[in-house]
């Protein structure tokens, strides 16, 4: 895409976003690895661009169905960073107050409506937001988040067609990050092109290269505003790599899930280096400016691991135990 | 005050409720279909139209997801089954999205959701479109599960599901739909976890829901012509429980016998047996307590077997005269 055409303080912001994610990121797998963190966190490193892509195109109003990896799309969605880091110690100050974990998430004055840990799970839930806009003529949209295993799910398949049937404002957006799991794409799709499934319910959808943050802003600009003017869903397939292993800090390197090569090569694929030369070449922030927002996104997460560590965690009662069982 | 059917009453207060609240939303299988959901629906596709009458395709699971994100939109969908063997389907989306949401994300966001659960056995249908599984999802926590007896209950209860901020179970039994009792025109609301003595009586207590209520009532009349009196709780509500009421009867009769539409291995009647027992009532019992359920057999389809399968009047009245001879 033409970058020219884009405020420059809006393609800094997406730089912000995205390191914001990975220093959180990188920060989270030191503390499990000093077993600060115990719930499991299954990390984002490495398909940054995809959230902060797909969530720059959206509006406050509009709402987005998440995973079991979670922590990516909370802060693109403009989630505020220390109850998600409080969340991942369970205290009783995190998103969720310590009742959710990591896989667990939700701000609903950001339109982060939570995340499902169950494959496939929140797609349907999208779908029903969508439906819910649609009625009430509302012109917010809904996004679903999953990744390639879900494509193996029968309700995903249901989700689009429903969609497709009702022409509803949602838009399902796929991370291909190579894994389901332990298991490598081609042993778990026969097909392993996910956008053009698109086809077969009559909808639209696209094969974006989910490592560069403005590719994935523009697709998903094209599936939002088509879904806003009433032109029903989109799916978009972004095709990224996930740096860690399926959860924890771990590479999975040396249990023989996948080659150091292959590890390398995404690696120098990284959506934010990626997008650091683009941001030199085009004179939009120097090498010191990029340093200046390191420093601050660092503070941030610095910030936030504090304010987990002070935060108490859920007290010890029956009472606060049976709570938010019913409304 | 008028007589109405248990079917003519669902069907008023949809049309009611739909009218009252822009919110209510009816989806599920079968909702435009002049039969699929016996007369229930009757009307309501030309009076409110596709967007708010939905009758989606048979992908119940994803369905039931879209019925929970509607209820994220604001909206109070109502989702039928019409059987209630299609929830396996559904699993997923009422056991692990619907129940735990509420909790799940620390009290955020609840679901206001009516699942509306249609029992339809009998008739030759066989083991997949016979079930009575209210004791599943009694068992999940996040769930409430109702079972009204007749029409009035079903009226009241189903405005009170509607106006409850949590997914609950209303489960309706087929058996009901052409019995007829006096029912309100106007809204009204029965309170979720409150049960109602059918009849009284010092000698038995029979524990009841749904369906089974009736039964229980017409052994209890013949069990009184051989000199027996008996209390008939009909349970209303099967989450919560009402153990007080229970308690009430069982102080005076200490004697139980309960009846359950489904089967007996962790069902409801094991429940409620189990509650009895951890209650200072098993001190005082006249004898155990006996149950009258399914055996743990899948439905038959010959209406020679289901004779004997689902039971009636007389193995309940059986049942109460071996437990006053002990």
């Amino acid at each position: 895409m033409d970058i020219k055409r884009l405020p420059q303080e809006f393609i800094i912001n997406l730089y912000e976003t995205m390191l914001k994610i990975r220093v959180f990121e990188e920060k989270v797998a030191d503390l499990i690895l000093k077993k600060e963190i115990i719930c499991p966190c299954h990390l984002y490193i490495g398909q940054e661009a995809v959230a902060t892509g797909v969530c720059a195109a959206l509006r406050k109003d509009d709402y987005i169905f998440s995973t079991h990896r979670s922590h990516g799309h909370y802060l693109a969605k403009g989630g505020d960073m220390k109850k998600l880091m409080a969340e991942l110690f369970c205290r009783e100050t995190g998103t969720s107050k310590g009742r959710g974990g990591s896989m667990h998430i939700a701000s609903i004055d950001m339109g982060i409506m939570g995340s499902s840990a169950i494959v496939g799970g929140s797609i349907p839930l999208a779908v029903g937001a969508a439906l819910g806009f649609k009625i009430q003529k509302k012109d917010s949209v809904a996004v679903a988040f999953f990744g390639e295993g879900a494509v193996c799910e029968g309700v995903f398949y249901e989700s689009l067609n429903f969609a497709a049937l009702k022409k509803l404002p949602v838009i399902f957006v796929c991370e291909k990050n190579h894994y389901s799991t332990h298991m490598p794409i081609s042993k778990i799709l026969a097909d392993p092109s996910i956008y053009k499934k698109a086809l077969s319910f009559a909808m639209d959808g696209a094969l974006v290269d989910g490592n560069d943050v403005l590719k994935v802003y523009e697709k998903t600009k094209i599936a939002v505003d088509s879904a806003r003017s009433g032109e029903g869903p989109y799916l978009l397939e972004c095709l990224t790599y996930r740096w860690r292993g399926h959860v924890g800090p771990n590479y999975d390197l040396d249990k023989g899930l996948r080659s150091s090569e292959e590890l390398e090569y995404w690696m120098k694929k990284c959506p934010i280096k990626s997008l650091e030369k683009i941001m030199v070449m085009n004179s939009i922030l120097s090498e010191k400016e990029m340093e200046f927002i390191k420093l601050k996104v660092e503070n941030e997460v610095e910030e936030a691991i504090k304010f987990a560590k002070e935060s108490p965690k859920p007290p010890q009662t029956e009472d606060e135990l049976m709570l938010y069982v019913f409304k | 005050m008028r007589e109405v059917t248990y079917s003519y009453a669902i069907n008023e207060t949809l049309h009611q409720l739909m009218q009252k609240d822009e919110r209510v939303v009816l989806i599920g299988q079968g909702v435009t279909s002049p039969w699929y959901v016996g007369t229930t629906t009757v009307g309501l596709i030309s009076r409110f139209g596709e967007e708010r009458v939905i009758d989606p395709p048979v992908s119940e699971n994803c369905t039931t997801g879209v019925a929970i994100g509607l209820a994220f939109t604001g909206m109070r969908p109502i989702y039928v089954f019409p059987r209630m063997d299609f929830m396996y389907y559904a699993m997923d989306q009422i056991a692990n999205h619907a129940a735990n949401w509420y909790f799940m994300f620390g009290g955020q966001l609840n679901v206001p959701m009516t699942i509306w659960a249609i029992i339809n056995r009998g008739g030759e249908q066989a083991a997949q479109h016979s079930q009575a599984i209210h004791a599943i999802f009694a068992h999940i926590p996040g769930l409430k599960v109702v079972a009204p007896s007749n029409g009035y209950d079903a009226k009241g209860l189903l405005v009170s599901c509607v106006n409850d901020g949590n997914p609950v179970i209303f489960v309706d039994d087929r058996w009901l739909y052409n019995l007829k009792c006096n029912v309100p025109e106007e809204l009204y609301s029965i309170p979720i976890g409150k049960g109602i003595f059918r009849k009284r009586g010092d000698d038995v207590t029979i524990i009841a829901s749904s369906y089974m209520v009736h039964e229980a009532i017409l052994a209890a009349e013949e069990c009184e012509e051989r000199g027996i009196n008996v209390d008939v709780i009909d349970l209303r509500s099967i989450k919560p429980i009402d153990f007080d009421l229970i308690s009430q009867s069982v102080k005076r009769t200490k004697r139980i016998v309960i009846v359950d539409g489904g089967w007996k291995t962790c069902g409801l009647s094991a429940e409620i047996a189990a509650k009895i027992a951890e209650s200072e009532l098993i001190k005082n019992l006249k004898a155990p307590l006996i149950r009258v359920t399914l055996p743990d057999v899948p439905a038959p389809a010959s209406s020679s077997l289901e004779q004997i399968y689902y039971p009636r009047k007389e193995k309940i009245v059986s049942t109460v005269q071996k437990i006053m001879e002990v």
